[in-house]
């Protein structure tokens, strides 16, 4: 029987790991024919206000599993639990549901919805969740970002550097559990990366979110506690020559 | 409501080709409307005219529809004339005797009731000769009973009422058998007012001038009817004019006049075997008399009758209704082509908006929400184009309203609508969402990873 009526946003049988990746495989049918294993996990967990960063080669997979994090893909067999909800076991509107609820995401080409000011950007991360979307939040984070005098902008009258910065309010404004961020400084110049990454790792940090970030940056890595490497947790790139 | 702000967003985003998209809808339903209104006006405007306030029109033998049009509408051509006698029919004994010692004929003709006066009784009979023009109106020759006895307005109880001046009279002191009252819309055309002459034209509006004129006594008040746009004239003195006048052939009892009305120039009305008429307007005493009158008439050999609401009726059946249904069809064939260019200009946008559509995936939007958000703009630009068609036609028919009531006499403001307008709306809804379904299928369709990696 599915778990799609297990309340996503529930938090009261949350254990200790936010994020617990058993045996996950993923494989993708080839265009010839065939099938292509891309990932092969035994184990990866990350607790709750946990930080860590995931470094591999380009093409290692590391979106693909961010994407099976998030429920945008579905794994070909194992185990996914975000909290205490087995990720595997929903339907795509169970998916959809946790996804809004509790991760947050942040783009590596930020992703802001061109037609929405940059305070209508941050109001989308809590708009398609079971919370009331809440204008002082999105207020709030925007002000927390730096840009309160830039809420009515559009993203193209915005730096790059700012609009990540918006990217990261919104990934915040559902008040998720986890949050992926996906090479989020590869796209910024450095000197702005620098602070993208100051505020997504302080903003983890005091709203107690757990952070699984993507990069190829050693610097970037430098400020983690944690930093895993996919080759050494992907038993498929292991067994490549 | 979030679905609504991002479908508006949107909408706004690409205003460009989400105007030209509205723009194109909204006149689809614009034209719609309009075809409405005139299908509504035209409506009224028959069945308003048929109910004149009589219940039978008598010519002769023909075209009922084409005795209907020519004698309640002023239109086509008459048929032929009648004689006066068959007039005289729905007169009792004493008013013929009162006919024959006026304007002269056969004494017999007063020693007997008409044989149609027992219908008649307590209604009218009233005689019309057509034939002349006047520019381009009818010149409808008449007795001061068209003006007495009929009524006008929504529950027939109406009296004619004069802008100017006043009803004609059958012989006047001042102008004698030759006077005139104009329907308010040929005075206006005309440029003619109380005291001014004219003349007619015979046969047709190009026709020949009879040399003697008609004096304006009278400007009747629009009355929203054919009788706007007529010039009535005295009969006496419409009988007057040259060719006017039957030949008597010899073997026709034809006695003088034994109190006639002399007019000032020495004229003395016609006498009955010389004089016709083109159709007689007449109501029954009792309207269930109309029926067994109608079928009298119709067995006799010289006359037809006619009832004008059956005959409009069947002229809005069989001509103008498929008409306006056809001019309706093509217009809602209009209204889809609209649609097809909502799918059109939405679907083009798709590949734009993939990403976007990925994005609000990752954040949580489930397909059936990103589904909704497509139909949703495509509702968007049906409601607006739908509620701008429905102004833009009715500023368009309350700019001609003038005009309209003028040519119709039915009053149109720019909030009047037709009953069949309240169906636009949904149908222009239905039209939206199947057009936003291709394009909200390819929504529901899109790929989150491939999308948001693009």
């Amino acid at each position: 029987m599915q778990n799609d009526e297990s309340n996503p946003t529930d938090t009261t049988q949350l254990n200790s790991h936010v994020l617990a990746i058993r045996d996950l495989i993923k494989t993708f049918d080839q265009p010839g024919g065939g099938k292509l294993t891309v990932l092969d996990i035994e184990s990866l967990t990350i607790d709750a206000g946990e930080q860590l960063a995931l470094i591999g080669e380009s093409g290692g997979g590391k979106t693909t599993l961010l994407h099976i994090i998030a429920g945008l893909l579905t794994p070909t067999s194992g185990s996914i639990r975000v909290g205490n909800i087995e990720t595997t076991k929903l339907s795509e509107q169970g998916r959809d549901r946790l996804r809004a609820a509790s991760i947050g995401y942040v783009f590596q080409t930020f992703n802001l919805l061109p037609a929405f000011s940059a305070i209508e950007n941050v109001q989308l991360g809590m708009a398609f969740g079971n919370r009331p979307v809440d204008i002082t939040r999105a207020r709030d984070l925007l002000g927390k970002v730096g840009l309160a005098d830039r809420a009515n902008y559009r993203p193209r009258q915005l730096s790059v550097g700012q609009q990540q910065r918006v990217a990261i309010a919104r990934a915040l404004a559902g008040r998720p559990k986890l949050l992926l961020a996906d090479e989020p400084t590869a796209n910024v110049d450095p000197a702005s990366a620098d602070s993208v990454l100051d505020l997504i790792i302080n903003s983890c940090r005091d709203e107690k979110i757990a952070l699984m970030m993507v990069t190829h940056s050693m610097p970037v890595t430098e400020r983690f506690a944690r930093v895993d490497r996919l080759e050494d947790l992907n038993r498929v790139l292991q067994s490549t020559p | 409501m979030w679905l609504l702000r991002i479908a508006w967003r949107n909408f706004c985003y690409r205003s460009l080709s989400s105007l030209l998209t509205t723009v194109s809808l909204a006149l689809g339903v614009a034209l719609v409307v309009m075809v409405l209104a005139i299908f509504g006006i035209v409506t009224e405007a028959f069945s308003r005219n048929a109910q004149v306030g009589y219940n039978l029109v008598v010519g002769p033998k023909g075209s009922a529809l084409q005795l209907t049009l020519n004698s309640v509408y002023y239109l086509s051509r008459p048929i032929e004339n009648l004689p006066y006698t068959e007039y005289m029919e729905y007169f009792p004994a004493a008013e013929r005797a009162e006919m024959v010692r006026r304007f002269g004929g056969d004494p017999a003709l007063g020693e007997r009731d008409g044989i149609y006066a027992s219908y008649v009784a307590g209604g009218f009979a009233i005689p019309l000769a057509l034939g002349d023009y006047l520019s381009e109106f009818r010149v409808v020759g008449t007795t001061p009973d068209f003006f007495e006895k009929l009524r006008h307005g929504p529950t027939l109880e109406e009296k004619f009422s004069f802008s100017e001046g006043r009803a004609l009279k059958t012989h006047s002191d001042e102008y004698g058998y030759f006077e005139a009252v104009l329907g308010s819309r040929v005075a206006r055309q005309m440029n003619l007012s109380v005291g001014d002459t004219f003349q007619n034209n015979h046969g047709d509006p190009e026709g020949k001038g009879h040399g003697q004129g008609f004096t304006v006594v009278g400007i009747m008040d629009p009355t929203g009817t054919p009788n706007d746009r007529a010039a009535f004239v005295n009969l006496e003195g419409f009988y007057l004019l040259e060719g006017h006048s039957k030949p008597v052939p010899d073997d026709v009892i034809n006695e003088p006049a034994t109190d006639p009305i002399q007019d000032a120039s020495g004229k003395l009305p016609l006498t009955i075997p010389e004089r016709e008429v083109t159709s007689i307007l007449v109501r029954t005493g009792m309207p269930m008399l109309g029926v067994v009158l109608e079928t009298q008439v119709n067995e006799s050999v010289r006359a037809q009758a006619a009832a004008p609401v059956g005959e409009i009726a069947r002229l809005m059946e069989a001509i103008v209704g498929p008409m306006l249904t056809a001019l309706l069809v093509i217009t809602l064939i209009t209204c889809v082509v609209a649609a097809v260019g909502v799918l059109v200009a939405i679907y083009n946008s798709m590949n734009d908006r993939r990403r976007d559509i990925a994005v609000m995936r990752a954040l949580g939007a489930r397909r059936e929400t990103v589904t909704g958000v497509i139909l949703m703009e495509s509702m968007l630009i049906a409601s607006i184009g739908a509620i701008a068609g429905w102004f833009l036609a009715h500023v368009a028919i309350w700019f001609f309203s003038g005009e309209i009531e003028d040519r119709t006499g039915v009053q149109v403001g720019i909030l009047t609508t037709s009953s069949y307008e309240g169906w636009v709306f949904p149908l222009v809804a239905i039209l939206a969402l199947l057009a936003g379904l291709l394009p909200a299928l390819s929504a529901y369709r899109t790929d989150v990873g491939t999308n948001l990696s693009a």
